[in-house]
């Protein structure tokens, strides 16, 4: 087996976790399972390359690359505009449609179907802006540095590891560790009884949206930086998001960062040893596996 | 006279997704099961169909030769089979499982019609699939017309069975569980067996309109059954009113007629070179149309006419 693998898996996984934080926020907290999160991805990354170039045309410092990386200081700055305006589209969708359909008292199965055709419009849309053509950050080229035994990675690649961890870890303290967080967490377990002690239901809602639009630009920005910007790139990657989303446990934090991570592992291997046209089955299998094994996922509670 | 042709294809390929949105309005109408694999379930009739009723080919396995109708009896008992099994693993727990995992069961059969070459013919698709009334094929008036002939007699047969269905003592039972599963429970009835018998029946008309629907075109290909077509029959349903069967095949025809239309508005208005990117839009325009619906008139056109028995007459749907 080439070790190498597990590089590709981890990096892989970055991502996959990262939007998986954001889907299983949105589960445990609105109730519903997002189908136009994959989409905030494709729509971070697009965001971000309209700022990216916007910057590299104001300054060409900002567009030059930074050693020894393959981007220069423009792409993190763009990255946070791509952030902002990421969350934006995120709570104009929830003042539009799935707000409303909440506040009449809908049925979580139309919320759901909502977020389903409003998906397919984001994603065309997309489409429409920047055609299906695919897109690169960066025409650098990086040469991947061995790590030993066997293994090799690009600094960009270790970037985003890094950069995960960092995020995680982070959100992981702002969740047990700060009121909002518990607010957060009081709403997912019962948000009747939570407003009812004086939780502002509104604002931790916003807050859901704000931290899963973000992450999920910053997801969306790393697939892009490491394989390439497409309309249909979140839509590819919303099988393994719900995938990892319930392998972790829905409502777990760190569940979905592991479960992003194993999803992760499990194609890079599964494209080794039985080939790349069947990555998009790895998922599936999972997340069937799950539902007969362990339906509550590994960190959920029973009866979820 | 081409106009006459032209209508009766139109309507043919309309007929086929009434057949497809006749299904899922048994399980999403009728019973409030999400599906979000539609296009697998049609592509796996398709398939299955084309397998046994193509001549035999030295380079993949079917090909057996059978008559067409053998072929839709098969598609709609894999449909159905498929169905069970998806229902078995997901039924027992909350709604938007099934959902995400028959989103899942479409993205991994797409992956089989595109890879598993020896069985599906991979991304070229299946051709010479026999066609009802092929010996017509020179005179394209004459054939449009016996197929859209034979395309509404399934129609019209699923929907007498399906009307019957429903107003029976079964359609009593599903839809007591879709509005109060508790109290169905309390009254001896078992949810989860019935919510997968609504699944299997709807999963069965789904495939059996993918082989309707092959045989008529005579060429299947892995780009006909993207989440796309899920989303196309979605919004019928929606528009034509879920819960009522005629609302099903009104929404079918008039959702395909609004994209036939916007499809053809945009290869006028756009230079050829953006039509690629321009015909995104027609998916944009559903889209918003499917959420503007759920927003403002969630019944849709055609609203489900609430009654509990025939014999009772109808009630009004109380807010």
């Amino acid at each position: 087996m080439n070790p190498q693998a597990l590089i590709d898996g981890l990096i892989a996984g970055s991502t996959i976790g990262l939007g998986a934080i954001g889907l299983t926020l949105a589960y445990s907290i609105l109730r519903f399972a997002n189908f136009t999160h994959g989409d905030f991805l494709a729509w971070g990354a697009y965001l971000t390359l309209t700022l990216f170039g916007l910057l590299g045309g104001l300054s060409a410092g900002l567009g030059a690359p930074v050693h020894p990386f393959s981007f220069g200081w423009g792409l993190p700055l763009a990255m946070l505009g791509g952030a902002a305006l990421t969350v934006l589209l995120a709570l104009g969708l929830d003042r539009i449609l799935f707000g409303r359909l909440r506040a009449r008292g809908a049925d979580v199965i139309i919320i759901v179907m909502a977020s389903f055709g409003a998906s397919m419009a984001l994603r065309s849309l997309l489409e429409f802006i920047f055609t299906a053509k695919p897109v690169y950050f960066t025409n650098a080229l990086q040469i991947a540095q061995p790590l030993g035994l066997g293994m090799r990675a690009t600094p960009d690649q270790l970037l985003v590891i890094g950069l995960t961890a960092v995020l995680v870890a982070g959100l992981h303290l702002l969740l047990t560790r700060s009121a909002t967080g518990r607010a957060m967490r009081a709403v997912s377990e019962n948000p009747d009884l939570a407003g009812v002690y004086g939780i502002n239901v509104a604002q931790v809602i916003r807050m859901t949206w704000i931290i899963g639009a973000g992450l999920a630009c910053v997801a969306g920005v790393m697939a892009g930086l490491l394989v390439q910007i497409r309309p249909y790139m979140g839509f590819d990657l919303l099988l393994p998001l719900f995938a990892a989303t319930i392998l972790g446990g829905i409502g777990s934090i760190p569940g979905a960062m592991l479960g992003g991570l194993i999803i992760g592992l499990a194609e890079a291997f599964a494209v080794q040893i039985i080939g790349a046209e069947w990555r998009a089955a790895v998922s599936f299998i999972i997340l069937v596996l799950v539902l007969m094994l362990r339906p509550q996922g590994l960190f959920g509670q029973r009866g979820a | 006279m081409e106009i006459i042709a032209y209508a009766a294809f139109f309507l043919t390929v309309a007929m086929t997704y009434a057949i497809i949105c006749l299904g899922l309005n048994v399980q999403w109408g009728q019973t409030g099961l999400f599906n979000v694999g539609v296009a697998g379930f049609v592509g796996v009739g398709a398939y299955v169909s084309a397998a046994l009723t193509t001549p035999d080919a030295a380079e993949r396995i079917g090909g057996f030769d059978l008559p067409i109708l053998a072929g839709w009896g098969a598609a709609a008992l894999m449909g159905a089979l498929l169905a069970i099994a998806i229902g078995v693993l997901t039924l027992r727990m909350r709604a938007d499982y099934l959902a995400i995992t028959t989103f899942g069961i479409a993205v991994a059969l797409q992956l089989v019609f595109q890879n598993a070459e020896s069985l599906t013919g991979g991304a070229f698709g299946l051709a010479f699939i026999p066609r009802p009334f092929a010996a017509l094929q020179g005179q394209a008036i004459a054939f449009n017309l016996a197929n859209l002939a034979i395309t509404l007699v399934v129609v019209l047969a699923l929907y007498l069975l399906l009307e019957h269905l429903l107003r029976s003592p079964w359609g009593r039972a599903l839809r007591a569980v879709r509005e109060d599963e508790i109290a169905a429970q309390a009254l001896g009835k078992n949810p989860v067996r019935l919510r997968l018998q609504a699944f299997a029946l709807g999963g069965a008309i789904m495939a059996l309109a993918g082989a309707v629907q092959a045989h008529f075109i005579g060429f299947i290909a892995p780009g006909n059954y993207l989440p796309m077509m899920t989303f196309q029959v979605w919004a019928m349903l929606i528009v034509g009113g879920s819960g009522n069967n005629r609302g099903a095949i009104l929404g079918a025809v008039l959702v395909w007629a609004i994209w036939a239309l916007s499809g053809a508005l945009i290869s006028e208005v756009f230079p050829a070179d953006q039509q690629a990117r321009a015909a995104s839009l027609q998916i944009v325009i559903i889209g918003v149309m499917l959420c503007i619906i759920l927003l403002w008139r969630p019944q849709g056109i055609l609203p489900e006419v609430r009654s509990v028995s025939r014999h009772l007459g109808h009630r009004k749907k109380e807010n």
